[in-house]
């Protein structure tokens, strides 16, 4: 017996590291599988012959042939007689780009991420779905589903991506798919609503109610209003103050009686990123060199790989459109057509709001409202996890919306259990129908058939730019927002009491808006909508008012604009901030004194440099590196004693920038300037000679003596990284200029995820450029060929084909798509 | 010598087509099976179970570093990592197919002796 002992241990051997080379051990990939060249990674490389000139594909379900244009950045150009051929060709050419990333994406809106990487996401997959996300998908899809056009829309779309999917054989599943080790699943038309959701999320998920609460309870309604106040001391509206309503307004909800919520402990995590905004700009043709109007779009996003957006010229019955597409959503979201173009930024209205709750008992199955215990609705969430049982998480719904933070909750009276509920505008379906708004803007030709697109685009509200051909500019921020009576959800509300729920809709016809005003352009840049005289109560905190201040300077100087024009703008670095506050930094900054010889030298080497600086946030620029770590700090030291968690026990915020500025150049007398903690009395000069020397300091630990090493590009360190943050498939420390407060609004993760300028003219000529590539294939050219482009400030001009047999120098593939 | 040479060779060979059909673990039974058959020492055995299913790697992966793979390898060879050096990830996957050839080689080998001197 013993002889065969040698063999089955050497077979054993063999056996066990197959085995552990072809399965996923913990987080590292199942590397047999996915290094073999016959069937791993290897395949996934492209080569010219991989993207013939010609070909024809053989898809089932297609009615005619559909001819499509591939030009030199790999954008194709889908022409289809008929629109389910069209949405079903953009379906299946997206996905043959960017299939896994659609679909990951889905499953982040979905909360199904642990399916694929197991028990480590499963926290945030509770957190996605408490959130209600896929709730408000399954909401917006039936309402999309109901209407004829977006249900073809939906399913041709749909049926094109899963047209693709179905060709695939294992060995040629996008390298993610690999490397995670999990199949693609068919695509339904509930991803593409989930998608929608996604967005809505990453634009309208932030709150700061019950931070402002725990401030009122704090403070008082005196201090709060003081320090947070609705309108801002320094503004410039989307919609310029003056315009006249042309609507007579409702009545708005009688204000309740104010509420003291719960102080809580309570924590909002995962929250998206507050600098997440956008530009838009139009100017009318008094403006222009051609006399036609010009647009610009550029939205912020965080910047990733495969790129967030994917270009595509849509040509079909009574539409020719191009423009940038959201990967698994159809139709074009930022584009033009042969008469009009449109853009969007985000509205920072406020449309999500936070009810306290009072349960029965501590079974949850009843809560206080309207004078009776009305029934809790529970929903069971079953979270598939890879590798463990599935997991089943029970969801409390109310009238009001879900229970997102349900066990992890503390509170500081242990008496009363609270809880809250959320309203948000994402989880509201009824009349809403934003594919319908957006396929109806592709097809639009006129100011009056952009006003009929809007009516019934709900969620995450959006400041839609618009200009024709004809001559129009216009802007309105668009969505659906709650009836409020002022300040309503500025605090948590009383979930109890019906006066503070939603009472209703300001009406689509009655959103800001403005048609060709007088000054002869419309911007946006994320600030507050409308001035002081409109009728309705949107919300208070808004972006500073930095980038649409200087975009509107700009613009009101221009005459002749060409699209050139407008791409300078885009590319703008000039910091608001910088010039309003570091001259008055600057003169109020104590002598040098005391420390040793080499900080004063760096002292007064930083002093000099900063008093020749032009607030250019340029690439090499050190002066913006010094000045925007001292601001930074200086606004810490001004408010972390007051409003920081560490100093107060409480979860607060501090008061916007705007306020924060006036205070400092406005009330040298202020007593928040003291810092409490200490026993001495702080004054101005004081906190901003501590946070010159802290930002001298430390910038001088990163870096090194002050000089080149400094530059703004290198503290601000620009990276695009993958969207699964893998080492290697993204592009760290970007050397380029801009700041998260100019209009050129590069951050260290964020950015211009779109540069667009349109000029109207005839024909109408388009520039834009994206910060990575058409193909999300790691393995491609095209994967991130525009980003040297988008670096410099550089746009494309854009291939807009009349007929599919056009010729042009830039083209270099014609594929046919047949039955 | 001769032995090894031929074992190699038909390890080699077979392993390249069985993989264009079947999961890249088939090397486990083809190099225990020829190894059984062919007989010959436990280290020549290993031998060509190490170079031959190795090289069924090697060959056709250095192909697709070359043509069309390269960029994507270099970015797998960071994120790995192994330096970004796409190279080392021609030499480091053939290792492992080579690895796993060679000891279900030696297995067979022994195997057969052990199976011979019963």
């Amino acid at each position: 017996m013993l002889r065969w002992l040698k063999p089955l241990l050497a077979l054993l051997s063999a056996v066990v590291l197959a085995w552990v080379l072809n399965t996923q051990q913990g987080q590292v990939p199942p590397l047999g599988r996915l290094l073999s060249p016959y069937s791993g990674f290897w395949q996934n490389g492209e080569t010219a012959a991989d993207f013939p000139a010609r070909q024809t594909l053989r898809l089932p379900g297609l009615h005619q042939t559909v001819r499509v244009r591939f030009d030199d950045r790999r954008v194709p150009h889908i022409f289809a007689e008929n629109d389910h051929d069209l949405y079903y060709a953009q379906g299946y050419l997206t996905a043959r780009d960017r299939l896994w990333q659609m679909e990951f994406m889905t499953r982040v809106a979905a909360g199904r991420i642990s399916e694929v990487v197991g028990e480590r996401a499963l926290e945030y997959d509770r957190f996605q779905r408490r959130m209600g996300l896929p709730f408000g998908a399954e909401n917006s899809l039936r309402e999309m589903l109901k209407n004829d056009t977006t249900r073809l829309v939906l399913e041709s779309y749909s049926a094109g991506v899963n047209a693709y999917i179905s060709q695939l054989s294992p060995k040629e599943y996008p390298f993610e798919y690999k490397l995670l080790d999990y199949a693609p699943e068919p695509w339904q038309p509930l991803k593409c609503a989930l998608l929608l959701k996604l967005m809505a999320w990453d634009l309208s998920g932030r709150s700061d109610d019950l931070r402002l609460s725990n401030v009122l309870s704090k403070y008082g309604p005196d201090v709060t209003r003081d320090l947070f106040p609705d309108f801002p001391f320094r503004a410039d509206p989307v919609v310029p103050e003056g315009t006249p309503l042309d609507f007579k307004p409702l009545a708005v909800p009688p204000v309740p009686a104010p509420f003291a919520a719960a102080v809580s402990g309570l924590e909002p995590s995962r929250e998206p990123d507050a600098e997440l905004g956008s530009n838009n700009f139009a100017l009318a043709g008094s403006r222009t060199a051609s006399g036609r109007p010009l647009l610009a779009n550029d939205p912020h996003l965080q910047l990733n790989l495969p790129s967030i957006w994917y270009q595509v010229q849509l040509h079909g019955p009574g539409q020719n459109v191009y423009g940038v597409t959201i990967p698994g959503a159809p139709a074009v979201i930022i584009g033009f057509n042969t008469d009009v173009a449109w853009g969007v930024t985000n509205v920072g209205g406020d449309v999500l709001d936070w009810y306290q709750l009072k349960f029965k008992d501590a079974r949850r199955r009843e809560y206080w409202h309207d004078g009776r215990w009305k029934p809790v609705r529970r929903v069971v969430e079953r979270i598939a996890v890879r590798g463990r049982p599935d997991q089943l998480d029970t969801v409390l719904y109310t009238h009001h919306g879900p229970v997102v933070y349900d066990h992890d909750e503390k509170t500081f009276n242990a008496q009363t259990p609270v809880r809250h509920a959320l309203r948000w505008t994402a989880h509201e379906a009824a009349g809403a129908n934003e594919v319908l708004a957006f396929v109806k803007l592709n097809h639009a030709r006129n100011y009056q058939d952009y006003d009929r697109a809007l009516r019934t685009y709900a969620s995450p509200a959006q400041n839609f730019i618009f200009a024709s051909r004809s001559g129009d500019v216009a802007i309105r921020p668009n969505g659906r927002f709650p009836l409020k009576y002022a300040e309503q959800g500025k605090f948590i509300l009383d979930g109890s009491d019906p006066r503070q729920d939603w009472q209703g809709w300001i009406p689509m016809s009655q959103t800001p808006r403005v048609l060709n005003p007088a000054r002869g352009y419309v911007s946006s840049a994320n600030q507050h909508s409308a001035g002081p005289g409109y009728p309705y109560y949107l919300g208070w905190d808004y972006a500073p008012w930095d980038r649409a201040h200087r975009i509107n300077q700009q613009l009101s100087h221009m005459r002749r604009a060409t699209a050139d024009t407008l791409r300078v703008l885009q590319n703008d670095n000039l910091g608001l901030n910088a010039q309003l506050m570091l001259p008055w930094m600057l003169a109020h900054l104590p002598a040098v004194s005391g420390n040793p010889a080499a900080d004063i030298a760096t002292t007064l080497a930083a002093r000099r440099a900063l008093a020749r600086w032009r607030y250019h946030y340029a690439a090499e620029a050190v002066e913006a590196t010094i000045f925007e770590l001292w601001y930074q700090d200086l606004v810490r030291r001004l408010w972390e004693d007051d409003f920081g968690k560490a100093a107060t026990g409480l979860e607060m915020r501090f008061p916007a920038r705007d306020r924060t500025n006036q205070l400092l150049l406005a009330e040298p007398r202020s007593p928040w300037l003291d810092d409490r903690r200490t026993p001495q009395k702080e004054t101005a000069p004081d906190l901003l000679a501590a946070s010159l020397q802290f930002a001298l300091d430390s910038l001088t630990r990163k870096f090194g003596p002050l000089g080149p090493k400094w530059a703004w590009a290198n503290q601000k360190s620009t990276d695009i990284n993958h969207l699964a943050q893998l080492p290697g498939f993204g592009h760290q420390d970007i050397a380029c200029g801009g700041s998260p407060g100019s209009v050129n609004a590069t951050g260290p993760r964020n950015g211009p995820s779109w540069r667009m300028v349109v000029d109207l003219s005839t024909p109408v000529r388009a520039y834009g450029i994206f910060p990575g590539g058409q193909s999300g294939n790691p393995a491609s050219a095209h994967y991130d060929d525009m980003l040297e482009s988008w670096r410099t400030g550089k746009l494309d001009e854009l291939v807009f084909l009349q007929a599919a047999d056009e010729n042009h120098p830039r083209l270099q593939a014609a594929w046919r798509l047949e039955q | 010598m001769k032995s090894f040479f031929i074992l190699f060779l038909l390890i080699f060979v077979l392993a390249s087509l069985a993989q264009l059909v079947l999961p890249w673990w088939v090397v486990l039974p083809l190099c225990l099976g020829l190894a059984a058959w062919r007989g010959g020492s436990a280290g020549a055995a290993f031998g060509a179970g190490l170079l031959g299913a190795a090289l069924s790697w090697w060959l056709p992966a250095a192909w697709l570093n070359l043509h069309g793979a390269g960029l994507l390898a270099g970015r797998v060879a960071t994120l790995l990592p192994l330096g970004g050096n796409s190279w080392r990830l021609v030499l480091l996957g053939g290792l492992l197919a080579g690895l796993v050839g060679g000891l279900a080689a030696l297995a067979g080998a022994w195997g057969r002796a052990a199976a011979a001197s019963q």
